[in-house]
């Protein structure tokens, strides 16, 4: 019973980030028909806000290390804490939640950049050109990152107060042994308010309605006069800003590399197709359910069963849900079946 | 006339010529084995001669591969007698002069591996067939040093492994023309286990989390038979794929398994995510079976205690070496390094660094770059002052035997380099084992 508790939360935690993922794609697929495979690379940027902040706040006064004698070496003293003392050790502690402040505009930023400067030159041309200028975009930005950052994982720790474990078997009453960290709840719980705020977004503003009447019929908004394009752009740019604060957020999850958003993009798109290609509702629902398919499966009593069953779960689903329901499970007829 | 004409006779010619043939043979018909005028990339009467350092410089290893480069890039400073001499200061014995090797000058090829086995073959194969290297050397995987071990069989050239820690490196993968310096995961296993009882004590149950692949696998086996050598039982062992990135599902059945002690048989980027996410997990808080709950990474780097940052503090594990070693050998090639670089080497840098002159003193040795001949230069080859006490180069498998260090994650750390503190050395004659145990051939001397 405790170990099922902890992969349920294991599997809404790892959902919680397939899916936010998986919504940014499915908002830039449903609204601009592409197949934005830079996706995961926009994640790993938010990730990259999250360890540039923690860089800006530690940036350091070199002091000699007297305990190195046989070199000259240096330690570094961050001017924060020379400045502030202890309040500058608090504000370096804080270096995750402060970054999503600046992640917001920074990948809104990016993304129209992104948008405007290369994504809508290619709106016309086919899925496989769209593929394959976003996935090579997807590497440049990669490299990037690794000539600027190394590629060695960097910790991006979360705020000493938020470190430990939250004992939710004591709350519970089921003893003491289903323990989690408190950051991973944190994060899904913001997954759960991310998700929310984009639909609530998109169904309680007369924006986001008129975005809903582009991606239901785009020509026909056009017709009466409505710039869709600008506001498509402007979706683009909110996709980005989801995937860049999945991306912040993760950081004292997995210590950020170069690679990580290559590594969340090609699940995120098998959620996608399993959710059903350009439905928001169905890319939540595929993420959380895959990602708690992922998480049962890698438990030693089903792996005793089927040898390694969680390494290939999420695909063998995806087979299994294309073949019963051809258009994932909430597509709706028409999305790319041209 | 009777006279003259026997002079110039034709048998006389023919046996003459004959003679003559057979006088100007001799020497290369018996000197052939010593000069090997006819070897692959034989430098001949050139004034150089090409190393090549393939290492990883893209993918999860790249910063290590970093440091081996620069390592490689010291030795052959070294070798060619520039900069303050590094290690020949303190090796014995040494043959090298400090002018190149056999008086030529040492250039370098450099290559990336990507980490990849296949492209660590294609990048090592372009090396010998185009660059004409007569040695090549690098490391980070161990996956990536046996295909690279192999190659250097199939073409007879020979390779000096970097960092590789699978058994299998100088065990059932063996050849005659691989090298290992670093240790490996037995002797790990055999150093850990006095350390760990006598810390943790002989009533513990241990959770492996491992790496699937050939290192994983042969440091599982090592460390599972040290530890239930000591009387610890073995609650589970879970293989990990490599690059999981979130070992969250694997780490949550630990809590519940009745386990006190989880070891963590991975290295590099899943080390830094697995001890993470333990640590987050609360493990390390935690009590079970009335002792507190430990963790052990039975092989560290400091590159990779840098990138798991304060989750390192207390946690046991083993090295090949470490920079703050007192010994003259040490404390020569740290200082030598550090003041080229600026901070101080890696273990990885060490063994690098440390391979190349002792391929470069073998050459010196042998009086020849002829491979069969350097490589009975380096079997049994016993050496002092680089860094680890005495150390053997064993004929038998390739391996070198040398005292391997304890070691734990500072918890006081005095600089921003000192995050492993050395509990233990343990000498050589602990972690020696029969070459038999793990099987393979080496393979003939001539290919």
């Amino acid at each position: 019973m405790d170990t099922l508790a902890l992969q349920l939360l294991n599997g809404l935690d790892k959902g919680g980030a397939y899916a936010l993922i998986a919504l940014g794609l499915t908002l830039i697929f449903g609204t601009l028909g592409v197949v934005n495979f830079a996706h995961g690379a926009l994640f790993m940027l938010g990730a990259f806000c999250a360890v540039t902040v923690q860089k800006l706040l530690t940036i350091s006064v070199k002091v000699k290390d007297e305990s190195i004698t046989f070199f000259e070496a240096y330690k570094e003293v961050p001017y924060l804490e020379t400045w502030f003392g202890e309040t500058g050790t608090i504000i370096i502690d804080y270096s995750v939640p402060i970054s999503i402040l600046l992640a917001i505009p920074i990948m809104l930023i990016i993304g129209l950049v992104m948008e405007r400067g290369l994504i809508q030159r290619f709106y016309k041309r086919t899925h496989a050109e769209q593929i394959l200028v976003t996935f090579g975009l997807a590497i440049v930005i990669q490299e990037l990152v690794k000539a600027n950052f190394g590629a060695n994982p960097i910790p991006t720790p979360a705020p000493d107060v938020v470190a430990g474990s939250a004992n939710i078997g004591a709350w519970l009453g089921l003893g003491n042994t289903v323990v989690y960290p408190w950051w991973r709840l944190i994060y899904l719980a913001f997954a759960a308010v991310v998700i929310a705020g984009v639909f609530s977004f998109l169904q309680f503003t007369t924006f986001g309605m008129v975005v809903r009447a582009g991606m239901q019929d785009r020509e026909t908004v056009g017709l009466l006069g409505i710039d869709i394009q600008r506001r498509f752009s402007i979706v683009f740019g909110l996709a980005a800003v989801v995937a860049g604060l999945a991306g912040v957020m993760y950081t004292p999850i997995l210590p950020p590399d170069y690679h990580m958003g290559m590594d969340f993009l090609v699940l995120s798109f098998v959620v996608v197709v399993v959710g059903g290609m350009g439905s928001l509702g169905g890319a939540v629902a595929a993420g959380f359910l895959l990602g708690i398919l992922q998480s049962f499966a890698s438990m030693n009593e089903v792996k005793s069963i089927l040898p390694g069953i969680d390494q290939i779960i999420i695909y063998l689903v995806a087979v299994v849900i294309l073949l019963v329901r051809p258009r994932g499970l909430l597509g709706r007829k028409g999305v790319m079946e041209n | 006339m009777d006279e003259i004409k026997k002079g110039v006779s034709r048998r006389g010619v023919l046996k003459g010529g004959t003679a003559l043939a057979a006088g100007l043979a001799a020497p290369t018909f018996f000197m052939r084995n010593v000069f090997g005028a006819d070897f692959r990339n034989n430098p001949g009467d050139g004034g150089t001669v090409t190393f090549g350092f393939n290492v990883p410089q893209t993918g999860a290893y790249a910063d290590e591969g970093a440091d081996e480069l620069r390592a490689y890039q010291l030795a052959v400073k070294h070798i060619n007698g520039e900069g303050d001499g590094g290690l020949l200061n303190t090796m014995q014995p040494l043959a090298l002069k400090g002018d190149g090797v056999l008086g030529k000058k040492v250039v370098y090829v450099t290559g990336d591996t990507q980490t990849k086995s296949d492209a660590a073959r294609a990048s090592a194969k372009r090396m010998i067939e185009k660059d004409g290297v007569i040695m090549y050397s690098g490391g980070s995987s161990s996956g990536v040093a046996i295909a690279q071990q192999s190659l250097a069989q199939e073409m007879g050239i020979v390779f000096m492994n970097g960092l590789t820690h699978s058994n299998d490196t100088t065990g059932k993968d063996k050849r005659r023309y691989g090298f290992r310096h670093f240790f490996n995961a037995y002797m790990s296993g055999a150093a850990l286990g006095p350390v760990l009882e006598s810390e943790m004590g002989k009533e513990r149950r241990a959770y492996h989390l491992t790496a699937d692949y050939t290192w994983g696998w042969t440091q599982e086996e090592s460390i599972k038979n040290t530890t239930e050598g000591l009387g610890w039982q073995t609650a589970n062992a879970v293989k990990t794929p490599l690059g999981a990135g979130d070992f969250s599902q694997y780490i949550t059945p630990v809590l519940n398994s009745g386990a006190d002690v989880l070891i963590l048989n991975h290295y590099g980027k899943d080390m830094i995510n697995s001890l993470t996410q333990a640590v987050q997990f609360g493990l390390r808080d935690k009590q079970v079976n009335g002792k507190d709950f430990q963790i052990v990474v039975p092989l560290y780097s400091r590159l990779m205690a840098q990138g798991a940052g304060e989750n390192i503090k207390g946690i046991f594990g083993t090295t090949n070496w470490n920079w703050s070693l007192q010994d003259a050998g040490s404390q020569a090639f740290v200082k030598s390094f550090g003041q080229e670089y600026g901070f101080p080497p890696s273990q990885a840098a060490h063994t690098c660094y440390v391979q190349t002159l002792l391929y470069a003193n073998a050459c010196q040795m042998a009086g020849t770059f002829y491979p069969p001949e350097v490589i009975k230069a380096l079997e049994g080859f016993e050496f002092d002052g680089m860094g680890n006490g005495k150390t053997l180069y064993r004929a038998e498998d390739h391996q070198c035997f040398k005292d391997v260090l304890v070691v734990k994650g500072n918890d006081n750390p005095t600089s921003q380099f000192d995050l492993l503190e050395v509990v233990q050395e343990v000498p050589r004659s602990q972690v020696e084992y029969d070459a038999s145990i793990f099987g393979g051939e080496l393979g003939p001397y001539e290919v």
